[in-house]
């Protein structure tokens, strides 16, 4: 699968990060990343469990505090924002969790209303629920509107996750994990949203992943994680065909073609 | 993320059994609850306030409890006026009932039972409830879809149980009073309206207003300790199940705690 990338603009930053450390008591975890993400870009970030992956999309979305260096998010400094300001930066970026983390005691439609009547209070209800059915068709899960999560697949939460991130029309899209624990086909079908997703919203993305053919099909470009920093980044092919002993049992275990 | 609190969890796991590395998670604990509290006042009393999620959370708490507190609180009415009577009774007292058990019900009982049961029905509810939303993700995602989590979960919580708690030890001695009634009423055959003027007559205004304050204190004290042991829960299921239980085990060690203290400060103004 071929990618089409001339919607990807080089010289639009929306995502700068340099120097990023972070570590747990005396665990460093990241220990010196610099990133950046293009406008329309799809960047895959892979690695082992525990290499700092989903640490890193936390420190951008804000959930955690990075030790040194700087993140730049749509050009505003994390560490220079307020409060208020952070959170409104954060309705402009979307965050679909591994867990999918969908709120148990709420319906389908009361989940994805939910980010919408709290940072947009004026709209009607109308408004409310066009925006809804207009998600939840873009995830093809119209019939979910009145269940609640426990009712849903695997496969169902992350798209309505997935859903619930992109009502707020975010210009960034964060994806941890978006294809575990989820069968070959589910994947396929996740994979082909998070395609979809940036072309109709056209957001620009990481997509946190151990996954190759996630990798491979939704990345414009793959970065490799070990060791706290990011030991090649470049497009598919080029990070697994240069025969790096570090990276081969990655692509030998996920073997695509 | 996981992996990188198990890899952590494990490098903890060769510290935590010494006295030194106890005492410092004891100090540093009661650091973050002061730090949480202190957060609670910052964040209830400034806007955007959350009326409808308050009201939301007083009917959860208050409503839901409702049935618990009215058998429980008729049966202490009911069992303390039927334990009080031989002792009255060996001084030929007997007419002194209602009003031993209105002091006892309206000065101790009746705050102190609803808070106990509180703490366990509500307390462990907040904890599990806010604990499972911590563990699956769900604060960091309402966090990340720029709504303050500290605010809608844990300022109304806190705030619904610090209004309703007294509401509710009202009803329950309300209701201790009618336990109390019936068994006196049946055994010495007192009419409604005597027994309610013996019932109130040794009360003062301090009586109602230290029983007031006092459930106050345990209002918040029960919704600041359960959000707090959920609010910062950890270690998957497991880590709700010990949010709940440290919500209830925390919480009823210091409503005792309070309690003495208020009836020491309220001794002196009598």
């Amino acid at each position: 699968m071929h990618k089409d990338k001339t919607k990807i603009d080089h010289n639009n930053v929306v995502i700068k990060i340099r120097g990023l450390e972070k570590a747990f008591e005396d665990y460093a975890v990241l220990r010196g990343i610099d990133l950046d993400l293009y406008q329309g870009e799809n960047l895959v970030v892979l690695g082992r469990s525990g290499s700092g992956k989903s640490v890193l999309i936390k420190l951008i979305s804000g959930l955690l505090k990075p030790d040194s260096g700087s993140i730049e998010v749509l050009g505003q400094d994390l560490s220079k924002i307020t409060d208020k300001e952070l959170q409104l930066l954060r309705t402009r970026i979307g965050f679909s969790f591994q867990s999918s983390a969908l709120y148990d005691s709420m319906t389908v439609r009361k989940n994805l209303e939910f980010p919408l009547v709290r940072n947009k209070r004026n709209l009607t209800r109308q408004e409310i629920d066009t925006a809804v059915e207009t998600v939840l068709e873009a995830v093809g899960l119209s019939q979910t509107i009145n269940q609640m999560p426990a009712e849903l697949s695997g496969g169902q939460r992350k798209r309505i996750g997935i859903a619930r991130t992109l009502i707020l029309n975010p210009e960034i899209m964060l994806y941890d994990e978006p294809t575990a624990g989820l069968d070959p086909i589910t994947c396929i079908e996740i994979n082909a949203l998070i395609d979809q997703v940036q072309h109709r919203y056209n957001t620009s993305s990481i997509i946190i992943t151990h996954d190759l053919t996630c990798a491979k099909t939704t990345g414009d470009r793959i970065s490799m994680l070990m060791d706290g920093k990011f030991q090649r980044t470049g497009t598919f092919d080029e990070v697994f065909k240069t025969g790096d002993k570090r990276i081969k049992p990655f692509f030998d275990y996920n073997f695509i073609e | 993320m996981d992996a990188v609190n198990d890899k952590l969890s494990q490098h903890k796991g060769r510290h935590k059994g010494s006295v030194k590395a106890r005492l410092a998670a004891f100090f540093s604990n009661l650091y973050k609850i002061h730090l949480f509290i202190i957060r609670f006042f910052k964040a209830a009393f400034l806007p955007p306030y959350e009326f409808k999620e308050i009201v939301r959370q007083c009917y959860e708490t208050g409503v839901r409890s409702l049935p618990l507190i009215t058998i429980t609180g008729f049966i202490v009415g009911f069992i303390f006026t039927k334990q009080a009577r031989p002792s009255l009774a060996s001084f030929g007292a007997n007419s002194w009932l209602p009003s031993l058990v209105s002091i006892a019900i309206m000065r101790a009982l009746a705050p102190l039972v609803t808070a106990l049961i509180a703490s366990g029905k509500v307390g462990s509810s907040i904890g599990a409830e806010l604990g499972s939303m911590r563990v699956t993700e769900q604060i960091d995602a309402m966090e990340v879809s720029g709504t303050n989590p500290f605010k809608y979960l844990v300022c109304t919580r806190v705030l619904a149980t610090t209004i309703v708690i007294p509401i509710l030890a009202t009803y329950a001695a309300y209701i201790g009073l009618i336990g109390g009634y019936l068994n006196v009423s049946v055994n010495e055959g007192t009419s409604y309206t005597a027994f309610i003027e013996q019932f109130f007559s040794p009360l003062v205004f301090l009586d109602f207003t230290s029983s007031i304050i006092k459930s106050i204190v345990f209002g918040f004290t029960i919704g600041i300790v359960g959000c707090y042991q959920g609010y910062y829960a950890s270690s998957g299921t497991e880590g709700v199940g010990k949010a709940a239980n440290g919500a209830v085990v925390t919480a009823m060690f210091l409503v005792f705690i309070e309690e003495i203290i208020i009836v020491q400060i309220t001794g002196n103004f009598r």
